[in-house]
């Protein structure tokens, strides 16, 4: 069993990732014209970053 | 086929099922089986968040905005990933306390304030009714839409005023009378309404559906895939820029980035998130799972927003067809009629379980923190005598309902028409978000008193007001336009869009740094500049140190009074009914050890503080501690008298902690000094008998000496022979003193440690015939037998020669002594065993009895002086042998019964 104690500045580790991932200057690194498989790049981004953020909290937050 | 029966019956037969799966969920939960008690369930009650605002409004804030709709979702993901320390903690401060809605729990926080509970209260009402409206809104426009099919016509383009208002009330009232049914059904102590959980997971599943089920449409059915729809926007130049809108925006990333801690604050402060993620969790651990399904949810939810949005503005003609219905009209326009009438089914569910998670938790707090603390105040209604007030509670709760509702169609009516979807929820997101420095200081920081949260939620809502909510009556006409374009009074500095000057912003920007700005610093200022009062010390310490306190009873230790058990329950039963009262008085006397109503319960503070924590969850903190106040008299604690309970409090697990190591230590020191001591006194009498016994054995011949010597001094004529006879004697006598003395000095040093040993290799074999060579001539004075059992060959040991010498000269001096002359006989064995040598002696001897066996290697024990009548030596022998052998690491025991002889052996191990 993972301690409880220890999952806290993992979780706070991933808040501080999420802040940085969407909000600038990284942000605005995708802020461009053109598409990514079709997709705008932007739009991409977000997704793939939100995912990412998604399959950190469910590692940390199920072991 | 879509005419206005065929949707409202649809609309009824959905809400018929809504109720069905309450009413399921309900009597699962009073069987004891709930089916709410389940992570996933409990992920997707959460997604109540995911209004019309999301089912309709995100494509339109998208066909205006692209990404900007964004960050509404992303703050609670961000939100989330910190819930394991700050939702869990408000989560554990709720069930120990009985917390019933966000009211209650900053009340509860800054000393049970009722000001403060009314305060945050009439916050939330006016704050949520833009959101209210947003559904109201949302619902009547979907269907004045829905009913014209197959024409694609605005609302605005009816021209029927009238019936549209008319749409927009009968949802309320629709909406009142379902949420009355939902909520209201009767009144529980913990305030679960488990069966609203599990409709409101339900509907969230409907929504996520239905809004896919239109994404794959537009995406895959109507365009070639997000590609192709992607590309065939970018080929319009009008809707290129919306590829890349960040820089489009007013405010930009710096927006964004405010809409982003908007959200997170509203994800954990709107009252029906506060209700479902906080209220009505049923087990702490469900937070593990809905951190990560939460927001997968939302992801599911917002992934085809955009390309819906892009879709709706390719297909219909820029500004004829409002974005907030692209996800409705979309269908329409398509003709497909199934799929318009989900998504109208799926917009309503969004709706509806909002407004009903939402007002149910603002009547439970225009309940608890508004109306029965007035009215427990106004003793002319004599409350505190009827017998019954569950009845009443309803009611009132019921009223609010209604109330609530119908305030937000008025909210519709003045101030709805002129924003968008997005933009009257963000509204309310501004006002929830002013409870953030109450609640996040409240759990975290011990210093923030009443007053300070009171003037912090006063300036920020205040400004509010001011930034929000006044442009919102000013640009729907009922308040004059100017003040917004030249401030009151032409004041241009109190523009309420651009206050002291700061332009540039969008509106939520600015608000929100303005209220923030305002709320924080009235909180903290305030907070610091007044020392708090015993309650708010008191609750701010139970709230801060939920985590370092055992169970619900940590608040007990606070209360000092007088109160009586009876009417404790007497004030449980008016409020929770009978059966709810006699439940909780069972409850508690069954966990400790008693029965009740036959044992009389002690009306401690333990009992006391029990019975208002059961009433909080009815009533709320505030109300329950006067009505607990009114039939229990609390000695008022002093400031300083808690300050020493809480220091106590604090430094008491640390004591106790090392009392306890402590005690360890010294019970161990105890039985260490314990057996010390009987060791030291065990000692002091063998001292005391070694020397008794010594100077005994030292007299015997002394005596013998002094006498004979006498007998020559006195008589001088003592013929030649009787002289040689005595001198003889005396010297006997003499050398058995000296041997003694010798003996005791061995032992001595033996014992003491301070012996010489000269270890070499002893051959066993050539020192056995030594000893016997040397005893020969006793041997032969007795005419006792001796036979050698000596193998060829023994493996050599390390040991002193002279020791064991000693040692075996001992055991044959032994066994000679006790042999009977001239029948006796000496058995010398030796033996190689396979880590030791052994040498046994055997006499033929009278034997030794088992009794005294273990006696003889101790000190002056001669147990064959009984036999003979006369002393054999000094009783030291056989004790320092023993030693000798043992020094070696090898054993020494005798093995013997009466009459048959006895044989002493030894072992010495291998070098």
């Amino acid at each position: 069993m993972f301690k409880e104690k220890a999952k806290e500045p993992r979780f706070v580790a991933i808040c501080m990732l999420g802040i940085v991932l969407f909000n600038f200057p990284v942000l605005a690194l995708f802020n461009v014209p053109g598409t990514l498989f079709g997709i705008p790049v932007l739009y991409a981004y977000i997704f793939v970053a939100w995912a990412l953020l998604i399959v950190l909290l469910a590692l940390v937050a199920e072991r | 086929m879509l005419q206005g029966p065929v949707i409202i019956l649809t609309s009824f037969a959905y809400l018929g099922i809504l109720f069905a799966i309450a009413y399921y969920a309900d009597q699962r939960a009073d069987a004891g089986r709930p089916v709410i008690a389940n992570a996933y369930v409990y992920s997707l009650s959460l997604a109540v968040y995911a209004t019309a605002w999301t089912f309709y409004g995100s494509v339109g804030r998208a066909a205006s905005d692209g990404v900007g709709f964004l960050p509404i979702y992303i703050g609670p993901t961000l939100m989330i990933a910190l819930w394991w320390l700050v939702m869990r903690k408000i989560i554990r401060i709720s069930k120990q306390n009985r917390i019933t809605s966000l009211a209650d729990f900053i009340a509860s926080r800054y000393g049970k304030s009722a000001l403060l509970g009314g305060i945050v209260t009439i916050i939330a009402v006016i704050g949520i009714l833009p959101y209210i409206s947003l559904q109201l809104k949302a619902v009547s426009t979907s269907y004045s839409i829905l009913v014209q099919y197959p024409e694609i016509v605005m609302p605005q383009a009816l021209g029927e005023q009238s019936m549209r208002d008319d749409t927009a009330l009968w949802v309320a009232l629709i909406l009142a009378a379902f949420t009355i049914a939902f909520g209201t059904r009767h009144l529980d102590a913990a305030e679960h309404h488990q069966g609203m959980v599990a409709a409101i997971a339900f509907e969230s599943l409907v929504k996520l559906l239905a809004f896919l089920a239109v994404g794959v449409f537009v995406t895959f059915i109507l365009y070639d895939g997000p590609g192709d729809l992607f590309a065939r926007a970018a080929a319009q130049p009008k809707l290129r820029s919306m590829m890349m809108p960040l820089e489009g925006v007013a405010g930009g990333y710096a927006s964004w980035a405010w809409l982003t801690v908007l959200s997170m604050m509203a994800i954990m402060f709107l009252p029906r998130q506060f209700q479902v993620t906080v209220i009505e969790n049923l087990d702490e651990r469900h937070l593990n799972k809905a951190i990560w399904f939460f927001p997968l949810y939302m992801v599911a939810i917002n992934l085809f927003v955009l390309p819906i949005a892009f879709g709706g503005l390719l297909h219909f003609p820029l500004g004829r067809v409002d974005g907030d219905t692209f996800v409705l009209t979309l269908p329409m326009v398509e003709r497909q009629e199934g799929l318009a009438l989900l998504v109208f089914i799926g917009g309503l569910s969004a709706a509806t379980g909002m407004v009903i998670v939402e007002t149910i938790a603002l009547s439970t707090m225009v309940c608890n923190d508004l109306v029965m603390p007035v009215l427990l105040r106004m003793r002319s209604l004599r409350l505190n005598e009827r017998p019954d007030l569950t009845q009443l509670l309803l009611g009132i709760r019921r009223g609010a309902i209604v109330l609530i509702l119908l305030l937000g169609y008025l909210y519709f009516k003045l101030a709805g028409e002129a924003y968008a979807l997005v933009s009257i929820g963000l509204i309310s997101f501004a006002a929830v978000a002013q409870f953030a420095p109450a609640v996040l200081g409240g759990i975290f920081w011990k210093g923030g008193t009443r007053s300070g949260a009171l003037a912090g939620l006063i300036a920020g809502f205040a400004v509010w007001l001011y930034t929000l909510l006044l442009p919102a009556f000013a640009r729907s006409g009922w308040l004059p336009i100017s003040l917004l374009e030249e401030g009151p009074a032409s004041i241009a500095l109190l523009k309420p869009l651009a206050l002291f000057g700061l332009a540039g912003l969008d509106q939520i920007t600015h608000a929100m740094i303005w209220s923030m700005l305002a709320n924080i610093g009235a909180y903290v200022g305030v907070s610091l500049s007044a020392s708090p009062g015993v309650d708010e010390h008191r609750q701010a310490s139970l709230f801060v140190d939920v985590f370092r306190q055992g169970g619900e009873g940590g608040g007990a230790r606070f209360w000092r009074g007088t109160a009586s058990a009876p009417e404790l329950y007497n004030l449980l039963a008016r409020f929770l009914g009978l059966a709810a009262a006699d439940a909780a008085f069972r409850e508690y006397a069954g966990a400790r050890g008693k029965r009740w109503p036959e044992d009389a319960l002690e009306a401690d503070a333990e009992l006391v503080h029990y019975v208002e924590v059961q009433l909080a969850g009815a009533i709320g903190a505030a109300s329950a501690r006067v009505m607990v106040a009114s039939v229990a008299k609390e000695e008022a604690l002093t400031i300083e008298e808690l300050r020493e309970i809480l220091d106590e409090a604090s430094q008491v697990v640390v004591y106790s902690h090392r009392l306890e190591q402590k005690s360890r230590e010294l019970e161990a020191a105890t039985t260490e000094l314990r057996a010390a001591n009987e060791r030291l006194k065990e000692l002091d009498r063998l001292k005391d008998d070694f020397v008794s016994t010594v100077t005994h054995e030292l007299r015997t011949p002394l005596t013998s000496i002094r006498a004979f010597t006498q007998i020559l001094l006195e008589h001088p004529d003592v013929d030649a022979e009787q002289r040689g006879r005595f001198l003889a004697i005396i010297t006997k006598e003499t050398e058995r003193l000296s041997r003694l003395i010798n003996q005791v000095l061995d032992l001595s040093r033996i014992e003491s440690g301070k012996a010489e040993w000269r270890d070499t290799e002893v051959d066993m074999r050539s020192l056995i015939g030594d000893a016997v060579t040397g005893m020969s001539q006793v041997f032969e004075e007795s005419r006792i037998k001796v036979e050698l059992e000596l193998p060829q060959r023994v493996t050599p040991v390390r040991a002193d020669t002279d020791r064991i010498t000693q040692v075996l000269l001992n055991l044959l001096s032994n066994a000679a002594k006790f042999c009977e002359p001239g029948r006796g006989h000496i058995r010398i064995g030796l033996r190689d065993e396979p880590d030791a040598l052994r040498v046994e002696v055997r006499d033929n001897g009278p034997g030794i009895d088992p009794r005294d066996q273990a006696l003889i290697f101790d000190k002056f024990r001669q147990v064959g002086d009984t036999l003979t009548g006369k002393p054999h030596g000094s009783g030291l022998g056989l004790h320092i042998s023993r030693q000798i052998v043992e020094h070696f690491g090898g054993r020494m025991w005798v093995e013997s019964r009466r009459g048959e002889g006895a044989c002493f052996a030894f072992t010495l191990p291998h070098g």
